[in-house]
Formats: structure tokens, sequence, C-alpha cells
């Protein structure tokens, strides 16, 4: 398979962890760390049921509900308990690999021979571009369905719960059941890229999860910088920038890789791509006063 | 009709930082009455708008709402009956959403969000009639986010936001405090339009004694938390500044 192409259809894997990360992160913001845990949780939801012979499209449905109740978990942590996002976040996360444990029963399931959502249409003779046709489709309809959600009633109290909680409270909005709703749709998405990646590469990994937040954030932050660069206000072409963010990183990172860094070094790579992500408009901003 | 039933409320009870912030206080506002509330600062009349608000619960007394106690009930819950414009111009708006997405919230404070479109042309424009009366412009720049406007303009726009629902009462908290003084006399003319438009129960918290005399048909003055002096609309029309300045004169 083409190395970029590979790129680009992981990205598009990815492309509904990024978006309930847009959510939680900028729109919420709230760091929720659970994300490692649920996308590895939907991963493992995806491999048990496919094992047991769901078809795999309902298991990426059921990968959801487990990640919306991951999601819940750290929402309720965090406002009924009072205990800041950040480690409601990590104590679920951590809770939760050992339920991923449990429900696998081992630390690795191969899924090669059991069906994929991928070859469902048929469309084309190649699995690659059948892999490529399912999920545009599926990344169209998650943007359409994430656009519209935050432009209705329900999706303006979300984001200004994110925004001014004093403000949305005065208008009648119980805020402690929108970051449950919020936090419980974020992690829902997450848990759907865990169940699609796992189809993708053909297996379920107990360790797939880890990092994950931090490869999503630095997608994130390439969709945001691009928002802010065209000046964007409505919210579909601001979830488009969050998908070009993910297609924009994955490829940076294949490209190191086909520049002959050392796999055992992707995750270094990783997290020094997404500091030179963060810290270029500061360096900038230095470099401007230093010029003064 | 509110009425507040020999209301305390005590923070850091049991510790050396024990403050009663308000004592066995008692107070009726009746309906469609304009009640100014002023007071030296740690006097208790922001914990008085916060116990009415339900952003705190009172340790004793109750809170009643025509006839109904509510003293327990959330803030959120009592914003279907209340309505609040905040000290600080940023609390009472949200600043990344557009001033139409911000109205559409104050619009259905009494019901439900569902998962539904609202802020199509009927709305926009119903939003556009109504911003256009405060006569700042903004009736064309309702896509605009409401961070990107000035404090004067959101404390304009969340007064007309609050009163958008019908009401039982209006709680000012020092809605000028924050703006420069043309801002703040213009804030302060809206929200005395509103008020009288709409036949509405507002209690007005101020530092400035202009407007303590300017606006209302009562004003109270609390310390240590009780209410020690309260003028009616006759005896409040024979007040002047000095007079009024005088209260605080206490050393």
């Amino acid at each position: 398979m083409d190395f970029y192409l590979a790129a680009v259809i992981q990205a598009l894997c990815f492309g509904p962890l990024v978006i309930g990360l847009f959510l939680s992160m900028k729109i919420f913001n709230i760091p929720d760390i659970t994300t490692d845990g649920s996308y590895t949780l939907g991963a493992v939801i995806t491999a048990v049921g496919l094992s047991n012979g769901y078809p795999p499209l309902l298991t990426l449905l059921l990968a959801m509900v487990g990640g919306a109740l991951a999601g819940c978990c750290t929402a309720l942590i965090h406002t009924w308990l009072r205990i800041h996002a950040l480690l409601a976040g990590i104590l679920v996360m951590t809770a939760l690999y050992s339920v991923n444990l449990v429900l696998m029963g081992r630390s690795n399931m191969p899924l090669l021979d059991y069906p994929d959502v991928f070859n469902g249409l048929g469309l084309f003779d190649n699995t690659d571009d059948n892999t490529l046709s399912v999920l545009l489709l599926f990344v169209i309809a998650l943007l359409l369905g994430m656009g519209y959600l935050l432009r209705s009633d329900f999706g303006i109290a979300l984001r200004a719960t994110g925004d001014s909680e004093p403000m949305i409270r005065a208008q009648g909005v119980n805020t402690t059941r929108m970051k449950v709703y919020g936090l419980a749709l974020s992690n829902a998405l997450v848990a759907w890229s865990g169940g699609l990646m796992a189809q993708f590469q053909g297996f379920a990994d107990i360790n797939m999860g880890i990092g994950i937040v931090i490869s999503g954030l630095g997608a994130v932050i390439i969709g945001d910088t691009l928002i802010n660069f065209l000046k964007l206000r409505a919210m579909l072409p601001m979830l488009v920038c969050v998908i070009a963010g993910v297609i924009l990183f994955q490829s940076m990172l294949a490209l190191a890789l086909s520049a002959g860094i050392n796999p055992n070094l992707l995750k270094l790579a990783t997290a020094l791509l997404v500091l030179t992500i963060v810290a270029l408009p500061r360096v900038g901003g230095v470099l401007q006063l230093a010029k003064r | 009709m509110l009425q507040l039933q020999h209301i305390t409320k005590v923070f850091n009870a049991g510790k050396a930082s024990q403050v009663a912030a308000v004592q066995d206080l008692t107070l009726r506002l009746e309906p469609k009455s304009f009640t100014v509330l002023v007071g030296a600062n740690g006097s208790g009349k922001s914990t008085l708008l916060n116990l009415i608000a339900g952003s705190i619960y009172p340790d004793r007394g109750s809170v009643l709402l025509q006839g109904r106690e509510i003293q327990r009930m959330p803030d959120y819950r009592r914003s279907r009956w209340i309505g609040r414009v905040f000290q600080n111009p940023l609390m009472g708006t949200s600043a990344s959403l557009s001033i139409l997405d911000n109205f559409r919230m104050a619009a259905l404070r009494r019901s439900t969000k569902w998962i539904k479109l609202g802020t199509g042309s009927a709305f926009r424009s119903q939003v556009a009639q109504k911003v256009a009366t405060l006569g700042m412009g903004l009736e064309n720049k309702l896509t605009q986010p409401m961070g990107t406007l000035s404090g004067g303009q959101r404390q304009a726009l969340t007064l007309l936001m609050t009163v958008m629902a019908d009401l039982d009462v209006l709680l000012l908290d020092e809605p000028s405090a924050a703006l420069d003084p043309r801002s703040a006399r213009e804030v302060m003319e809206i929200a005395n339009r509103l008020i009288a438009e709409d036949h509405l129960t507002a209690l007005l918290v101020t530092h400035n004694i202009s407007e303590a005399i300017r606006y209302g048909n009562r004003l109270i003055q609390m310390e240590n938390g009780k209410v020690i002096r309260d003028y009616d609309e006759p005896a409040k029309r024979k007040l002047d500044h000095t007079a009024v300045v005088s209260w605080f004169d206490y050393y």
C-alpha cells in the first residue's frame, strides 16, 4: 500500500477521535485523559464483538456506547466529587486498562479472520479504495452530524458551558449535566476511532491507546491554527479544519518515517512534533519582542 | 413577590476567618417595585444577591417567590423566574458564541434546549428588532462573536437577554461598575427603561450614589449583614447626594 495513502487512511480512522478531542479540549476546556483508555476500550469492544460473530458496524456502535460510559464516569467523578478533570480522566484511564484486559481476556487479539466494515460496501475491487471510500463516508457523516449538533439549541448550550458557566446557568442550563453529555459524546467518538483502527489494523492491543491523546492533541492544535488563520466562525468549517489537521499531522509523521527515522522513535517524534506545533507561535512572539 | 425571611449566611463557620455575611435578614420586594440596595464593601449586598439568585444557599431562613420556598433550589432552576445581570460584563454573555446564539439561549431560558436549529431567519429578525432598540447599531452584527464587543455593548445586550423571557425578579449586581461613565449611564438608562416597560420587580446593588438616588422607588442600606435603612418612594425623593454619602461617614 502506498505509504502516504496509509497515512491518510490512518488519519481518517482518527477523525472521530480528533473531533471528540476538539469537543473536550477546545469547546469544553477540559483536558480529558480518559481518551487513552476509551480509545483502547473501543478497539477491545470491537474485537470482542467481532470474535463473537457480531456484524462489524454493530461492534462500532457498541464501542461508542462503551466510550460514552467511560466519559460519563470521568464527568461524574469531576462534577459530583469535585475532583479536577485531569485527575478524574487519569483515574478512569487507569481503571480502563484493567477493564480492557478483562474484556479481551488477553493483551492482544488478532482480527484478520473476521469481516470488517471497510469491505461492506464493496464498491471497488481494490481493498484500499474500499477502505478509503467507507472512511470518507464515515467522516462526512461525522462532520454533518456534529456540525448540526453543535449549531442546534443543545449544541449552543454545550458550547456555552465550556465558555461561560455563569452565563449559561443564568439561562437555565444545568452545567453538570452538560459536562456529562459532552464528555460522554467526546469519548463515544474516541471509542469509535478505536474500533475503526482495530478493524483497519486487523488486531486490538491493550497498549494501542498509550499516547493517543498527544497525537490527537497535535492534530487539534493544527486544526485550531487553521481556524484562527482563516478566521472561521461557523462550526462545520471549523470541524473540517480539525480533520485537515489530523491528515496533516499523520502526513508529517509519515514523512518522518519515510525519511528513515527508526520506528522505535515514533512516539518521541510524535511528542517533538506536537511540541514544535505548540511552541512555534510562542517562539514567533518571543522573536517579535526581541526585535523591538 | 419575593420574600426573604430571617435569612442567615455565615462563611467559614467555626474557623478564625468566620464571617457572618447576612444576619437574620427579612426583606420583602413588592411586585413591580424597583429597589436600590447600597452598602459599604463587606456589608453583605452581594451575598444577599447570591442568596436570591441561588448561587449560594442560606444557613437559616427561607426565600419565597410567589409564596413558594426556593432557598434550596439551584441557580439554574431559579433562573426561570429570576434574571441576573452580573457586575462583570464578561460573565453575562458567552464570548465565543455569536450575539444571535447568546440570544437564542436567553430566549430558551424557561425551556429545554433540544437538538434542533432555532436561529433561523424568523428568530434572527426578532433579535434584530430587539437589539435595534439599543441604538448601538449591533442589529447588523448578529453573527459576530460576543467577545469582539466592548464591555458596555455586552452589558447592554446582557440586559436585553435577561428580560427576553418572562421574569418575576430582575437582579442587577452593580451592572455599571466596570464601565466608563458614558457607557455606565447608557446601560443604567436601558435598565431603567426595560424595568419600566416590562413592569419588572427589580433589585439593583450599587456603590454609585447618583445611581442610587436617580433610579428606583425604594432605597435600602445594608451594614454588617443587616438592613439598617429603608426608604420608600416619598422618603427617597427627599434624599440628596450629600445625605446618602453621609450614611457612609463612619470615621
